[in-house]
């Protein structure tokens, strides 16, 4: 019965956004659904955060391997939850300064503030940055040109690396003008503008045609693997 | 046992470190130091209504610190020796440690992997956890869910000027409540299954919406935009280099695009015509993949350069690019005396 | 020759890191002492940024869109300035929106380092507001297809949108003069185009900068559904070079000067207006150590390769 009832709910969901664009009556009750969609997004955030609470207690629970991380990872969690939503060392606001919570949660000088800056920033940039060192030792131990494809992958590599920095100025500036076209920062942009759009463009229409056909086959109920175990096919 | 190269490789990094360490105590002790914040206060007076006051209204006042340039604190103190307008930040400069340590935390997982390196990742996890979980409170559901739902409240306490909530607004949040703690049920596996419908809710609303965008826009926009006239005259004439050149881009996108989707069409064999088209459209793809390989080390090195002018400019005081520091033309690099 | 290949076969992934962390920091040392930059020459994607804005009629309202957080702020934030940058010199109202959730927090900086330092003659809610973030990725976008504010009842500040002046012609975001967007991956510039520029039928024109990884990705909708497209790190700078070749040029300070801005802001190019065009220094690096280190694996592969025939044969 429940998932009769949540094929019903996917379906009828899905059909009004699909007939919500092209029928003027229908497009309020499109924005209001979509509306509710967004709030149980912000209400995943808490549940997101319910789940990490959950798996790391048990971990510490267990006492798992590397269990002190968990502890500092809900210690972390407990501290940034109270900042936040206690807006702590939150200023009133100017506009409403009347109001007792209306300031701004992450304003100049709170502590929610202070986390963003010097805790989150620092560590996810640099999480990202990493990536850079990672790159370039792939690039030495894997970038081989092993074959005819592998050598057109490189060789546009060499070009794109090149051409989008002033190397591509300094080796073929020069160039006279009838051959501007094989100007590294020019012979770049073409191979963005032809040969990358072509294939990317190809890759678009494969995953719009396979996006359109999964979305079929869930309001229609054949697909139904999105219930977890026991849903499947028809 | 080879442990020679093993071992010097070591050695090296170890210098390497002390050479690092020796920078910083030396930037600590040479010229204006490092790593130093500071903020201006600012005091704040407001007169609000206040019903219960005599005159019908009454003065809320605070002090807030705003972050400044250690330039603009230098200034202030040579304009005024003994002002406390412009001050050392005890929060902001901790901050900046703070941050420094934690971007060399992250950064020594370079070397191998280490107990600084799994407890910057702990408390990152941590931190963006709730993060977001406060985000999503006060950005979304406050405004939204309180608004309608509990709208008298809402505007006592926390968004005073939120306008009346219609009744469809509240009928739909009342829905977006229930399917909200529904979800919320997860985390009981006892009754947990009950979360399906809002599942469903999600999966039903996102394919819906899928189709209508993915057909709109990738299939239908993206077709009619590879049909382009494949011959562009130049000068009216058909016959000359420059047409051949003019055209030469829409013809190879179209014969791209049309070898490239060959190539993922399985439901016939790759041989002959087809096969031929399938490797041109291979050739296409590997260009693809090679400028996205080479756009993708640009976008990493750009990141990094960040983490690294945060180390060199705002920790170390090594470069002034942002010019935070420069004071009568000198910057506190090379000392511009009496920033203590 | 045998033991120079026999070091490089056998050298330590970290020594890789090390000329990586040099080949950025020294053009950072470099660039950051002697506050040099490299010369850019716009590419045509760049320049249909630029001229996007510059071509819209002067107070028209332009929705900015950061959809991206700290994790790429290296490579987005200089574009996010820069069109925050062009659009007030330009006189055009702004609306900055958000759909990741730190990007709240990206819009506020870049009104604190543009609008407030150089522009302050403009009105938080009637010249520039921040609308912060709204979770729901692409649904927020059918939203505000059909009512902007139903999406986003309340700015970042909590003041309400319904009353909001520079809200006052906005009912839906087809009444915006353009979308500008700046994106670092989902949601992004691929879902506005999908959702948004193609519902309205190429009536709300769009630009986009984005990371590099997203770049390649993007350019099969420029020039049609993307009006204009900055490709990471350089296209920022190129978009950068752009600005200021424009505020620099004489002729065009009486126009900067008529939208009320500072005539100061023409008059010499603050560093922070050049933070894109500093990064191309460290890029040049490590795209020639990049470029070496795939020859010197290369080498190493050929040298295996041979040696291994040999023993073959």
């Amino acid at each position: 019965m429940m998932r009769i009832v949540a094929m019903a709910i996917a379906s009828i969901a899905g059909l009004v956004m699909l007939l919500s664009p092209f029928f003027p009556d229908l497009e309020s009750v499109g924005a209001q659904s979509s509306e509710i969609f967004n709030v149980i997004a912000a209400i995943a955030f808490i549940l997101g955060a319910g789940s990490l609470v959950k798996v790391n207690l048990s971990r510490i629970g267990r006492r798992d391997a590397g269990w002190g991380y968990a502890l500092v990872t809900l210690l972390c969690f407990a501290i940034t939850l109270i900042v936040g939503l206690g807006k702590i060392g939150v200023p009133p606001n100017p506009q409403f300064a009347a109001t007792p919570w209306a300031g701004e949660k992450d304003a100049a000088g709170s502590a929610f503030a202070w986390i963003y800056e010097f805790v989150l920033t620092p560590i996810t940039s640099t999480m990202f940055a990493l990536l850079a060192f990672y790159v370039a030792s792939a690039a030495f131990r894997a970038f081989r040109a092993k074959n005819r494809e592998a050598m057109l992958l490189l060789g546009t590599a060499f070009i794109v690396l090149l051409g989008r920095t002033f190397a591509g100025v300094w080796l073929t500036g020069g160039l006279p003008e009838w051959a501007s076209g094989l100007r590294l920062e020019n012979l770049s942009m073409f191979i963005m503008q032809v040969f990358n759009t072509a294939g990317n463009r190809a890759i678009i229409i494969g995953i719009a045609l396979g996006v359109t056909a999964t979305s079929l086959r869930i309001l229609l109920g054949i697909d139904r693997s999105w219930m977890g175990a026991g849903g499947g096919s028809a | 046992m080879s442990t020679g190269p093993r071992s010097s490789a070591v050695v090296v990094w170890a210098v390497i470190v002390l050479a690092v360490a020796a920078v910083v105590g030396l930037r600590i002790g040479l010229g204006d130091g490092m790593a130093r914040a500071y903020a201006e206060r600012v005091e704040m007076r407001v007169t609000v209504q206040d019903s219960e006051s005599p005159n019908g209204e009454r003065v809320v006042e605070w002090v807030e610190w705003k972050s400044v340039s250690p330039a603009a604190f230098l200034l202030a103190s040579r304009e005024t020796p003994s002002q406390d307008r412009v001050q050392l930040s005890a929060a902001y400069t901790v901050g900046l440690w703070v941050a420094a340590l934690l971007t060399l935390a992250i950064f020594s997982f370079l070397y191998r992997d280490n107990p600084a390196y799994r407890l910057a990742e702990a408390i990152v996890i941590g931190v963006s956890a709730a993060y977001w979980g406060v985000i999503g409170v006060w950005d979304s559901i406050v405004p939204k869910l309180g608004g309608a739902l509990a709208h008298g409240w809402t505007t006592a306490y926390i968004l005073p000027n939120l306008p009346e909530p219609t009744a469809q607004s509240q009928v739909g949040m009342g829905i977006a409540l229930a399917f909200g703690v529904l979800l919320l049920l997860r985390l009981v596996p006892a009754v947990g299954g009950i979360s399906v419908w809002t599942m469903a809710f999600i999966v039903g609303i996102t394919a819906g919406a899928k189709i209508v965008s993915h057909v709109e826009s990738d299939l239908l926009a993206q077709t009619v935009a590879t049909m382009q006239p494949l011959v562009q005259p130049v000068d009216g004439t058909l016959w000359n280099v420059a047409t051949v050149w003019a055209s030469l881009p829409n013809v190879l996108v179209v014969i791209g695009v049309l070898c490239c989707l060959t190539y993922f069409f399985f439901s016939v064999e790759h041989k002959g015509v087809v096969g031929g088209a399938a490797r041109v459209g291979i050739m296409y793809l590997m260009i693809t993949f090679g400028a996205a390989f080479g756009f993708t080390v640009m976008g990493r090195v750009a990141l990094l350069s960040q983490r690294v002018e945060f180390l060199l400019d705002d920790w170390l005081w090594l470069i002034d690019p942002l010019e935070r520091r420069l004071v009568d033309g000198v910057s506190m690099i090379v000392g511009t005396g009496g920033i203590w | 020759m045998q033991g120079v290949l026999g070091i490089l076969e056998r050298l330590d992934r970290r020594w890789v890191f090390l000329a990586m962390a040099l080949a950025v920091a020294g053009p950072i040392l470099v660039m950051g002492i002697t506050r040099k930059t490299l010369p850019e020459t716009p590419t045509d994607a760049s320049r249909a940024v630029f001229q996007a804005v510059q071509s819209l009629p002067r107070g028209s309202t332009v929705l900015l869109s950061f959809d991206f957080d700290p994790g790429s702020a290296g490579e987005l934030e200089p574009m996010g300035v820069s069109m925050a940058r062009q659009c007030a010199l330009c006189g055009h109202k702004m609306v900055f929106i958000s759909l990741w959730p730190l990007g709240g927090q990206m819009i506020d900086q870049t009104i604190k380092k543009v609008l407030r330092a150089d522009f302050p003659h403009l009105q938080d809610g009637v010249d520039y507001v921040n609308l912060g973030f709204q979770a729901g990725n692409e649904q927020v976008m059918r939203v505000v297809l059909t009512d902007f504010k139903r999406a986003f009842p309340t700015t970042k500040s909590g003041r309400a949108t319904a009353d909001l002046p520079i809200l006052s012609g906005i009912q839906r975001v087809g009444d915006f003069a353009l979308l500008a967007e700046v994106s670092a991956g989902y949601p992004g510039s691929k879902e506005w185009v999908q959702y948004v520029v193609s519902a309205s039928g190429g009536k709300l024109p769009m630009v986009s900068g984005c990371t590099g990884v997203q770049t390649p990705q993007l350019y099969p909708y420029f020039p049609g559904q993307i009006r204009g497209l900055l490709g990471a790190i350089k296209g920022a700078a190129e978009y950068e070079s752009l600005i200021n070749a424009w505020v620099l040029d004489p002729a065009n300070a009486a126009e900067i000067a008529s939208t009320g801005a500072d005539v100061g802001v023409s008059a010499v190019i603050p560093p922070k207006y050049l933070e894109a065009q500093r990064r191309m220094g460290p890029q040049l690096g490590a795209h020639l150590l990049m470029v070496v280190l795939i020859l010197l694996g290369n080498v190493v592969y050929l040298a295996q390769r041979r040696s291994q025939r040999r023993a073959a044969a």
